[in-house]
């Protein structure tokens, strides 16, 4: 997304031109700071690399297809512990960051590398949180079972609107992207973790961060997209042909590509957030919502087997919820020290003192009424010129000084014009009327 | 059972040789050009800061009081699960168990946000 040619030269419409990043990665000199800690800044981008790989194989990408006379799911392990083992990798994927950080043995990684692990762990909780609304309803963790439990009672998405949303917000802050890619935030922390490494071990955390986003993104479709389900109603046409063989695949892989595309749509689309901005929407937003939802699809769930109507039940828990928030008021707050007056100095930091005066501006001629004579002239002469423009703030200007300026030699006119802009850019620039 | 972890030992295994592979082979293919300010600590071309960042350096505390907080509550995210599978068969004891679960847990979410151990000055 960007509104000039991109690399356009390597193979048709440049669109080898990942490929040959990579490759060119390979060639490039491997450095290894003075600073470094030798065999963790080794380690770190095989410790980033590994897990990324690992989570991929629990996604069932498709129903069961014969391939050279075997019939097997198209599912690399159907394993008990299903979204689990994503959740885990995701969490294993930080050590190699943060040790990638820590061991470069230098500030910007070092910073990099926290903010990453504070930001990965924080969204991780309102994360599990929207998985376990999930779980809820499919009463299983395996991802299969996940994937079957929606051709019954429909996708999740609709059964569990905000659950999803949560989700994505906290896939994108899981995989440190934008708008929450603060940790290589380039314009406070140069390059962030990976500041220090070059060439393959470089090439090692993109990597990681590319198929974490593969990842995420699968597992969206999973649990709340219906899996390799076919998507409106196609499912249903020709005795469910679409959901069968090879189709599956193609579902799959849409839904996949689609949030792919949303994460390169939010980084083209949304400026970075601050990082206070970022912990206060994980920890007093996302996770607070998380919880209240997951303890309203608990309850719904359970007493509906006891025959409680929806409506009863809503009116319960908005009760409950408000005596609830109440009483939150009343723990008290935590005093805050009130500052007055601008801070005279910067304790042991050499600051400039913050109370001194802004002498007042040197009086001189109003660059205004300047201007207008000018403008006068320009607009005299040719009706289409610059003046013309200028003039356009006072439109009865231009008539009344149309016979004085016709006196005028018309040699002089271009050099009028340019004088003109340039006065008048000044002014707009000085903000002096 | 545990038959259906074999993909994921495999994977394993293939992951790491490949991720080992690249990471070792890299400085055996590309140039070596020696430069002593090449390989200093990169802090936009100013000079490294004297005290070594890794070992001696300090970290501001916001990030261990974030770590302790995970732990907490991913913690109680774990005990979640168990409970969402079993919700089915548990029916409204099971509701009520992990009410009172989470009342303790949301007490303490409360407290603490109150108390602004949650605020990111």
């Amino acid at each position: 997304m960007q509104n000039r040619p991109g690399p356009n030269r390597a193979g048709p419409f440049g669109i080898l031109q990942s490929v040959g990043d990579a490759l060119k990665l390979a060639f490039k000199e491997d450095i290894r700071p003075a600073l470094a800690d030798k065999w963790v800044y080794f380690l770190a981008p095989i410790v980033a690399a590994i897990p990324a790989f690992l989570a991929f194989a629990v996604i069932p990408i498709g129903g069961e297809v014969s391939i050279f006379g075997h019939t097997t799911a198209l599912q690399l392990a159907d394993v008990p512990a299903g979204v689990l083992v994503v959740l885990a990798c995701a969490s294993v994927g930080v050590y190699g960051i943060l040790l990638g950080g820590w061991a470069s043995g230098s500030p910007y990684p070092l910073l990099g590398a926290l903010r990453s692990a504070a930001q990965v762990i924080s969204y991780e909780i309102a994360m599990g949180l929207a998985i376990v609304t999930v779980v809820l309803y499919s009463g299983s963790l395996y991802t299969s079972q996940i994937v079957a439990a929606q051709a019954e009672q429909g996708w999740f998405v609709f059964l569990l609107p905000v659950p999803f949303l949560i989700y994505v917000i906290s896939m994108v802050g899981e995989t440190n992207r934008a708008p929450f890619d603060l940790p290589e935030a380039e314009s406070e922390l140069v390059g962030g973790f990976h500041t220090e490494y070059s060439s393959l071990k470089f090439a090692m955390f993109f990597l990681a961060e590319y198929v974490n986003m593969t990842t995420v993104s699968a597992l969206a479709t999973t649990m709340f997209l219906g899996g390799w389900h076919a998507p409106f109603g196609l499912g249903s046409v020709a005795d469910g042909m679409f959901n069968t063989g090879w189709w599956p695949l193609l579902w799959f892989l849409l839904k996949t590509f689609a949030f792919l595309f949303l994460f390169i749509w939010l980084r083209a689309a949304l400026p970075r957030f601050r990082y206070d901005q970022f912990m206060h929407l994980g920890w007093k937003v996302l996770v607070p919502v998380a919880l209240l939802w997951f303890v309203l699809v608990a309850a719904i769930r359970a007493l509906s087997s006891e025959g409680v109507t929806t409506t009863q039940f809503m009116i319960a828990f908005a009760i409950t919820l408000v005596v609830l928030v109440a009483a939150t008021f009343l723990i008290p707050d935590r005093r805050v020290e009130e500052e007055t007056g601008p801070r005279l100095s910067g304790g042991n930091f050499p600051v400039p003192p913050l109370d001194l005066e802004v002498p007042e501006r040197p009086k001189r001629r109003p660059a205004a009424t300047q201007t207008r004579e000018r403008a006068a002239i320009g607009a005299g002469t040719s009706a289409l010129g610059a003046g013309a423009a200028l003039a356009d703030d006072e439109p009865t200007g231009g008539d009344d000084t149309e016979g004085t300026a016709a006196d005028r030699p018309d040699a002089g006119q271009s050099g009028v014009d340019t004088r003109d802009r340039a006065s008048s850019a000044k002014e707009d620039g000085n903000g002096t009327v | 059972m545990l038959e259906s972890y074999l993909p994921l030992v495999l994977l394993f295994v293939l992951a790491t040789g490949f991720a080992v592979f690249s990471v070792s082979v890299a400085p055996l293919v590309g140039p070596r050009r020696y430069n002593r300010a090449k390989l200093d600590a990169y802090e936009c071309g100013i000079e490294p800061s004297p005290v070594p960042v890794a070992g001696g350096g300090r970290i501001p505390v916001k990030f261990y009081l974030t770590g302790m907080l995970f732990i907490l509550f991913d913690v109680e995210v774990v005990f979640m699960y168990p409970y969402a599978v079993a919700a089915g068969g548990l029916g409204v004891f099971g509701l009520v168990a992990v009410g009172v679960f989470l009342l303790a847990v949301t007490i303490a979410f409360v407290y603490e946000w109150r108390l602004g151990g949650l605020d990111w000055d």
